[in-house]
């Protein structure tokens, strides 16, 4: 239906290794590119907007746990602690040294970057479980770090309160400026990985998730790209922290606790481990299948339930559907949504004719 | 062609406003106030019970007609103690006109104080948030409108020099506290006053989740055998807390819980109001039922042929919801007045709840005083202890150390 080639026909590796294998998704990544770059926020209101925000944040921290899980096969309980110490670099940065975010959000991702290599170094000699506990306790002990050292957390509240944004001078203060400024950093997380997966250092990612042993005999620097995981996922969780930082206006990191790291590890499994794609459906799932459950409920609810009761059977109800809703998923698709997605595509590739 | 199509969805949009703003008028007047709540998460044990008593006060203002003529119209969001959802959540109060919102939890009130301020509506933090908040100038719309934890050190120092005999000098006073910002944020406090009184203060943090203080507790009954015991826990700990103390044989009629440590929840779980016998909390709303109101909630459920809901049992929590509801309540009050009848936008409420004042509610309110420059009204506490199975109040509204709170303040707004 939407596609018509009958074959393999590619004879270079250019071609088998390009973004859009086929005309279809360079059409599609343009309109994608028109819907969101300009019609969607010519037509939404501060309320939508405000939804799509946290979703292109979620997006950026999970494309980097799932570098680090779905593409190197190491598992990982602390991205929660790295994006606080991405937030709490930019905030530092940027009320004692007045610097602007173009020079604290990078730089809040390279601290998070070194920090991740530390905490990664277990995972040299560990794996799996292990591995998680290893992570777990960096997580704490990075909470643990920021809540005690005035240094670094601004005092007792341990938050520190960040001016918004500006771009040439223009500060980014509404839901729509803010918007640009995260669509952008999303659009650029999505690019860098998908193009980093292309590359010599994403091939060696997934040889040594896929056999680190394996990987290692044909000539792949273990030590080196395990470590090389840890900093490119942190790194990108650390800009996500940055991020939160500046749409929220403070670095506090009663945001970041472990419930964060387990949060963004559901995006990826609901998602998809090992693809972008999955990465983004997941983000988008968790973010906004609670509201919209709460939309329904609401208007649902009100036949059966009286004003109050209502609260508490929405809260209840909406926590169970969405479990449910992740098991049911995971059980039509252990893969997750992306390999769902894929499944209807490949249908839909051939159809009407199915053989 | 960008013109034309952002102009024809200019005239569209307005169109749309036109015809929803003659929708609204045309039916009943209607204000919008916007709830955060947890239910699910970490804090459940106090949402579940302080969430109702907002909507049933809310119920009973608009089974008497509504506040001025002005029906009130309650969106409550279940925030799960997470910041995200609250900033969703903010956004859909502005969405649907919300003239006031109640913020929940102390780092969605740090990630929303700016975004309120942005968009010129103002949120209520009773309990959460920093002490800073009570300074009108630094924090506009921001309105903690009950005892900040500043102010319920002041108060628990306050109680603890009455029950010794109206001297700390010499004296040893323990302080358990949760190891996060808001169980560190009294320090300030407990220093100055240790250096004006001269008694000796020892701290002991409690880790999180706060459910294993065998060691702390060791430490204080053991070690450092204090004259007086502050706590500042929250969720289960206080009752962890509590029954710790009680089994190394430490006197409860020793011990001072801040706000968070004080409900019925916390000592039935720690074995049961006989056990607790003698144990102090302190209170930012009155406790018990025996309030015009609470009857008058009651009396609007019998009439509906309905039963009393049960939350009104936990009347620590229950009633804290209540206050809440009637302080927003009283604050589009004023606003209205001040409009002559017309509805109020966001920051005639923000002038309304300034001007708060002599409102009690029959004692449920402390005797508050909100101005532009103190948005916490003074920080008026009580203090409630369990004598013979119930809770019975121990001191009536009182301000404890307040010249030491409002130095305090002050040494805050010059830092920034």
């Amino acid at each position: 239906m939407f596609h018509r080639e009958a074959g393999v026909f590619k004879t270079t590796y250019a071609a088998d290794m390009a973004l859009y294998p086929l005309p279809i998704a360079k059409r599609t990544v343009i309109i994608l590119a028109i819907l969101f770059g300009v019609i969607l926020p010519l037509i939404l209101p501060e309320y939508h907007l405000s939804i799509l925000n946290l979703m292109f944040i979620a997006i950026v921290g999970a494309l980097g746990l799932n570098i680090l899980v779905g593409y190197t096969g190491q598992i990982s309980l602390g991205h929660g602690a790295f994006m606080s110490v991405g937030a709490y670099t930019a905030a530092n940065l940027a009320v004692r040294l007045d610097l602007p975010f173009w020079l604290t959000l990078p730089a809040g991702g390279l601290m998070a970057a070194a920090i991740g290599v530390l905490v990664g170094i277990p995972s040299l000699r560990i794996k799996g479980l292990y591995l998680a506990i290893a992570t777990l306790a960096g997580q704490l002990i990075i909470e643990w770090t920021i809540n005690h050292v005035p240094a670094i957390s601004g005092g007792a509240q341990a938050s520190i309160q960040v001016a918004r944004p500006t771009v040439f001078g223009y500060s980014l203060s509404t839901q729509a400026h803010l918007y640009f400024f995260l669509l952008f950093f999303a659009v650029l997380a999505i690019i860098v990985t998908l193009n980093l997966m292309r590359s010599r250092i994403g091939r060696a990612f997934v040889a040594v998730r896929d056999q680190d042993i394996a990987a290692e005999i044909i000539g792949i620097d273990i030590f080196r790209y395990k470590l090389l995981a840890f900093a490119i996922s942190s790194f990108y969780a650390g800009v996500c922290g940055v991020l939160y930082t500046y749409y929220f206006g403070i670095a506090n990191y009663e945001q970041f606790q472990l419930i964060v790291s387990i949060d963004y590890l559901a995006m990826i499994i609901i998602g998809g481990l090992g693809s972008v794609l999955g990465t983004i459906f997941g983000a988008v799932f968790v973010t906004v299948l609670p509201l919209l459950l709460r939309l329904v409920l609401e208007n649902v609810g009100s036949l059966f339930f009286s004003e109050s009761e209502l609260a508490n059977v929405i809260s209840g109800t909406r926590l169970a559907v969405f479990g449910g809703l992740i098991i049911v998923f995971l059980i039509v698709e252990p893969e997750g949504l992306n390999r769902l997605w894929r499944n209807i595509r490949s249908y839909f590739r051939v159809w009407p004719f199915s053989y | 062609m960008m013109r034309f199509v952002k102009s024809g969805l200019g005239v569209a949009a307005a169109a749309v406003a036109l015809s929803f703003a003659g929708g609204v008028s045309a039916q009943t007047k209607e204000l919008v106030f916007g709830l955060q709540c947890d239910r699910t998460g970490p804090t459940a044990n106090v949402g579940v019970n302080l969430c109702p008593g907002y909507h049933d006060y809310i119920a009973l203002v608009n089974s008497k007609g509504g506040v001025e003529g002005f029906k009130i119209k309650v969106i409550e969001v279940d925030n799960e103690y997470k910041v995200p959802p609250a900033m969703e959540a903010h956004e859909r109060f502005k969405k649907e006109g919300a003239v006031i919102e109640g913020v929940f939890g102390t780092p969605q009130t740090a990630a929303l104080n700016k975004k309120l301020e942005e968009d010129k509506l103002l949120g209520t933090s009773p309990g959460f948030g920093t002490a800073g908040a009570a300074d009108g100038k630094r924090f506009p719309y921001t309105f903690p409108i009950a005892a900040s934890y500043w102010s319920q050190a002041g108060a628990a120092l306050e109680f603890a020099k009455e029950k010794l005999g109206g001297s700390l000098k010499g004296k040893k006073i323990a302080y358990l506290y949760y190891d996060n910002p808001a169980g560190k944020e009294p320090l300030p406090i407990l220093e100055d006053v240790q250096k004006a009184e001269g008694f000796e203060l020892r701290t002991f943090a409690v880790p999180a989740p706060g459910l294993e203080m065998g060691a702390q507790v060791l430490d204080i009954t053991g070690r450092f055998k204090p004259d007086f015991v502050i706590m500042h826990l929250f969720g289960k700990a206080p009752s962890v807390a509590i029954k710790e103390l009680k089994g190394k044989g430490y006197p409860l009629s020793k011990v001072v819980s801040f706000v968070w440590g004080s409900a019925e929840a916390d000592i039935i779980a720690a074995g049961g109001m006989g056990v607790a016998e003698g144990y102090s909390g302190i209170q930012f709303a009155g406790v018990g039922k025996d309030f015009q109101v609470l009857k008058d909630i009651a009396a609007m459920y019998k009439a509906a042929g309905k039963p009393v809901p049960k939350e009104m049992d936990s009347t620590v929590y229950y009633n804290r919801g209540v206050l809440i509801a009637a302080v927003h309540t009283e604050a589009v009050r004023n606003a209205i007045k001040a409009k002559g009848g017309a509805a109020p936008t966001s920051e005639d409420v923000k002038k309304g709840m300034e001007s708060i004042k002599g409102f009690t509610l029959g004692g449920l309110v402390p005797p508050m005083e909100i101005t532009p420059a103190d948005h916490e009204g003074g920080g008026w506490c009580q203090v409630w202890t369990v004598k013979g199975g119930k809770l019975v109040r121990s001191k009536d509204w009182f301000q404890g150390y307040r010249s030491v709170i409002q130095k305090q303040l002050a040494a805050d707004a010059s830092k920034s």
